[in-house]
């Protein structure tokens, strides 16, 4: 298959899958076959142009132009195929549990909330693929847009709520930041294109790189850096499944992708290690990694947790960009896959308790682990992988953002790195710990409380699974993305 | 030999583009009249305005490449006889507004239809292509006085078109009311302008005019002139302190004349202002005469602010799209006062864009006024299910009015933000995305009453005619279609801004 054809394929695939939703609202189990179909073969898709592409950068293939140095162009470069791996793969797994979920509660709309969820891969296979900023940002407020309706879909007063900050703080940083940044990159380089080794190297200097670096950090809401972060605990009055792939995947993942990209391809790692205008960026960071794992141990909700978790594990990745080695930028690239596995997980274990005992808090688990066995279990791998204990995945990421700690000299990040792992102890495992240890003889419901149905727990238990998976395949992907840090 | 007359016929016709770009609809707004039959009257106003988009099409085709076309009325030579001058900057213009009449019409027929008693409506379509030549006129021409006459054609027309809504809601009589009052200072004010200007050189000719007052830029004449016109279009154009006339005029008129109205009236007035600031006056004097500083940033700025705040605060949506309007001439005002090539493009190119971005919306206004009564948000509850076409093409259309990418109003937004940071205004860049983050909050509330609000009880789905429909969509899609392709918008936009940058030589 031509690249430029697989690519649009990817996107359209996913399209069609909007389309047929919206047209066969009355007739679910063939919509839904319909869409798993899409899914597949997205996935598949994918599949074939990692093995025609491999590791390589492709030719940029420009789709229209919108004007002289706007234009809609995509390629395939390896930070960006992974990303599409991992979503496109995903979203056939949260595809299944969100049809067990969304039958299981009885939630309405079924129709329009999956028309969205497409749109929202849609717009992430864009992002995987943009050929330059322009692009890439075009399918960023897409996907702001699409995930919006999901957010808001109980349509009662909390979901509403919910849904304007959300709205609220990813429009308001990337039209209000982003776009400066973006317009000003383009006034100073002349071109949006993502290259190696940065388009900016000479053309700015001083403090005005640190500004610019502010402006696509506090931009790109996405990546949940404090104090813009929160949208995403804003986000969870969602259904499960959305905040499963999208709140754990597929938005929070575009979100710390874009500052990859960003600080890969438009500042270049060498310029922005020699210029130092990372630094600030380092310690804010640092800052959001520790302090929201502070706020998510107050946190008895339990998908609330998780958020301020994901926040905390963002800025891992943003850490990465910001120590500005290779090592940091190979653990921040890696730390997108592991986290995704790992709290996908989490999140569908949580949705799993939901479907099949219709509880949110943590306090009112305990026991539970006995009568939900394959839930907890799961829970606890994943919750083991995000903490970065071995055999898991997790470990891999952290310990490359050691050594890139440690390579640019920053030790006293080493000691955060540690710490915030102790954090992640504290406030992911007592669920577990209590949920088997503990038992609950007071509350006769919890006694009858069972697993829901296969479909609601079979995914977490895959993407447990995974987790074991990555452990041994991490080298694989180091390796692939090598070329993206290598010298030219 | 026949071949041959033909081909003469031709060459002539061509030769008189110009002219016949007022003429045809001109003529056939009393033809409506004589012929006096209700069923006729909107088809020959939709060919008319049909004829004049073609040939507004065929103008800005002949004059793309920077050069000028000059008519001379009645074959007397300017500056004597009334010229028409035809540049890329007004070729431009008579697209959008020839363009927007012609879509409006075949929605006004089912809005007309159901708005206005039928004794009114062969009427309305004559007064409609009045209106229209008026601001046709006022483009075209390169006669500062001619332009007073068409403007008043226009306002005139205008003015009855507005307190048609009476038949709807008796505030469109104060409101028209109003907008007399307020509309015949402005054209007092201009008129009294063009009287300096005859004052100080003796002639009426814009270019004539350029060419005399190049050395006396320091004569208190010609800086009153300059005043005199400024307050009197600003009037027109509705800048911030001069727009109390506006809100009320859009909200109360019939749905047709303030999609009509917000996509043309004041984008011609803002041209009349080009006109005047570059061609007239020329950099030159707006160098020495600390205008731009002083007036068009600190009310540019005003407008963007205030008139959006204000928009977010109404409960009725056409009011909101109005107040909505006023702050987005902030952005025109602010990409001309940047004095800049880039500036102006991104004037040109909004002008544009913000056009069928707002006729959009008011056509979805008009579909929910004829299917429920009113355009209050209460009465917009749980639309999205209810009307799901029209509510999707006003999602379309607010899109394009915050500035999302991949609609027309992005591209206003990058090339106002690009020219503000050219010249090295950081402050203005910044001022511009943030209150475009205003127009999020109100397009907003507008989405959620629309999707997310409960439907009130007893409100039936009704069919909304297609020829309501067709029009609006088109529009929809112009703004989503002109947010990726700019070969047209972009080069007209380009050479428009060269030629008035050049100030009288671009005349030539």
């Amino acid at each position: 298959m031509e690249t430029s054809f697989a690519i649009l394929l990817s996107m359209l695939l996913p399209g069609a899958a909007v389309l047929s939703n919206m047209l066969l609202r009355n007739s679910p189990d063939l919509r839904d076959g319909l869409t798993l179909g899409a899914a597949i073969a997205t996935f598949m898709v994918v599949l074939n142009i990692l093995a025609n592409v491999g590791n390589t950068t492709t030719e940029t293939f420009t789709f229209l132009t919108v004007m002289p140095g706007l234009e809609l162009a995509f390629n395939v470069e390896p930070l960006g195929l992974m990303f599409a791996l991992l979503a496109s793969g995903l979203w056939i797994v949260t595809h299944l549990y969100g049809l067990g979920y969304m039958r299981g509660n009885n939630e309405d709309n079924h129709a329009r909330f999956f028309a969205c969820f497409s749109f929202a891969i849609f717009s992430v296979m864009g992002i995987a693929f943009a050929a330059n900023m322009f692009t890439l940002f075009l399918f960023y407020e897409a996907l702001t847009l699409s995930t919006y309706p999901l957010v808001a879909h109980k349509g009662n007063m909390a979901a509403i709520k919910g849904a304007r900050t959300y709205l609220g703080i990813l429009i308001g940083t990337s039209i209000g930041l982003q776009l400066v940044a973006i317009i000003w990159t383009y006034a100073v380089a002349g071109t949006l294109d993502f290259a190696k080794g940065g388009i900016l190297q000479g053309l700015i200097a001083g403090p005005s790189v640190a500004i610019l670096l502010a402006l696509y950090a506090f931009g790109i809401g996405k990546a949940a850096l404090m104090p813009f972060h929160r949208w995403l605990p804003a986000a969870m009055v969602a259904p499960t499944p959305v905040s499963a792939l999208l709140h754990a995947v597929a938005v929070v993942k575009a979100g710390v992708f874009t500052m990859l990209k960003v600080g890969i391809y438009i500042f270049g790692i060498e310029f922005l290690a020699e210029s130092g205008a990372s630094t600030w960026l380092m310690w804010l960071a640092a800052f959001s990694i520790l302090a929201a794992s502070v706020i998510a141990m107050t946190k008895d909700n339990l998908k609330a947790r998780l958020a301020y978790s994901t926040i905390s594990q963002l800025s891992y990745i943003t850490l990465g960009v910001a120590l500005a080695s290779s090592m940091g930028i190979l653990g921040g690239g890696l730390h997108v896959v592991m986290h995704a596995m790992g709290k996908i997980t989490l999140f569908m274990c949580a949705g799993s308790i939901y479907v099949a005992t219709h509880r949110t808090e943590i306090s009112q688990m305990t026991g539970l682990g006995r009568r939900m066995p394959i839930t907890f279990i799961a829970f606890l791998i994943g919750a083991l992988s995000i903490i970065g204990l071995p055999p898991l995945g997790g470990s891999w990421s952290k310990w490359l953002l050691m050594v890139g700690a440690v390579d640019s000299e920053h030790l006293f990040i080493l000691g955060v790195l540690l710490v915030s792992s102790l954090l992640n102890v504290a406030y992911l495992l007592p669920l577990v710990a209590k949920g088997f240890f503990l038992s609950n003889d007071t509350d006769a419901e919890l006694a009858q409380s069972a697993e829901a149905s296969p479909l609601v727990w079979g995914p977490p238990a895959a993407t447990a699974f995974g987790c074991v998976v990555l452990f041994f395949y991490a080298g694989h992907i180091q390796d692939f993305l090598m070329p993206i840090v290598a010298a030219n | 030999m026949a071949s041959e007359t033909v081909h003469h016929t031709a060459m002539t016709l061509s030769e008189h583009l110009p002219i016949l770009e007022i003429l045809v609809p001109f003529v056939a707004a009393p033809l409506i009249v004589f012929i006096g039959r209700r069923e006729l009257a909107c088809p020959i106003a939709f060919i008319a305005s049909a004829a004049s988009f073609v040939i507004a099409g065929m103008l800005l085709s002949q004059v793309i490449d920077g050069s000028v076309i000059s008519y001379q009325l009645g074959g007397w030579a300017p500056p004597l006889g009334i010229e028409y001058r035809v540049d890329t900057a007004n070729a431009f213009v008579l697209l959008l507004v020839s363009g927007i009449s012609t879509l409006v019409l075949p929605y006004a027929k089912a809005s007309v239809a159901r708005e206005l008693p039928e004794s009114a409506q062969t009427l309305f379509y004559a007064l409609f292509l009045l209106c229209f030549t008026g601001l046709l006129g006022v483009t075209i021409t390169g006669d500062a006085f001619n332009v007073f006459v068409f403007l008043e054609i226009s306002s005139l027309s205008t003015y009855v078109l507005i307190a048609q809504g009476a038949h709807r809601d008796k505030r469109a009589l104060t409101a028209s009311y109003n907008y007399l009052i307020m509309g015949t200072i402005g054209a007092t004010f201009f008129v009294i302008g063009v009287g300096f200007l005859y004052m100080a050189t003796g002639t009426l000719n814009m270019a004539d005019l350029a060419d005399r007052i190049e050395n006396q830029y320091d004569s208190r004449t010609v800086r009153a002139a300059f005043a005199f016109i400024m307050v009197g279009m600003g009037l027109k154009v509705a800048i911030f302190p001069l727009h109390l006339w506006l809100p009320n005029a859009y909200t109360y008129a019939p749905s047709a004349i303030t999609s009509f109205l917000a996509a043309t009236a004041t984008k011609v007035a803002i041209y009349v202002i080009l006109r005047f600031l570059f061609s007239v006056f020329q950099p030159g004097f707006l160098a020495e005469v600390p205008t731009l500083d002083l007036i068009l940033y600190p009310f540019a700025i005003l407008a963007m602010f205030a008139a959006s705040y204000t928009a977010i605060l109404q409960r009725d949506l056409k009011r909101m799209l109005a107040y909505s309007s006023i702050g987005q001439v902030g952005y025109m005002l602010l990409g001309i006062a940047l004095l800049s090539e880039s500036g102006l493009m991104a004037t040109m190119i909004h002008l544009f864009n913000h056009g069928i971005t707002k006729a959009a919306l008011f056509m979805g206004v008009g579909v929910y006024v004829l299917n429920g009564g009113g355009s209050f948000y209460h009465n917009l509850r749980g639309r999205g299910k209810t009307m799901p076409w029209t509510s999707a093409a006003m999602v379309v259309a607010g899109l394009s009015l915050i500035g999302v990418p991949g609609t027309a109003g992005f591209l206003s937004k990058w090339l106002l933000v690009e020219a503000a940071l050219a010249q090295g205004m950081w402050p203005i860049a910044l001022l511009i995305v943030a209150s475009s983050l205003l127009a999020v909050i109100y397009v907003w509330k507008l989405i959620e009453t629309l999707y997310l609000a409960q439907p009130a009880e007893g409100l039936q789905d009704q069919n909304v005619p297609l020829m309501m429909m067709i029009p609006l969509w088109v529009m929809a899609l112009a703004c989503i279609y002109f947010g990726f392709d700019t070969d047209i918008t972009l080069s007209a936009a380009r050479s428009a801004a060269e030629g008035l940058l050049a100030g009288s030589a671009g005349m030539r």
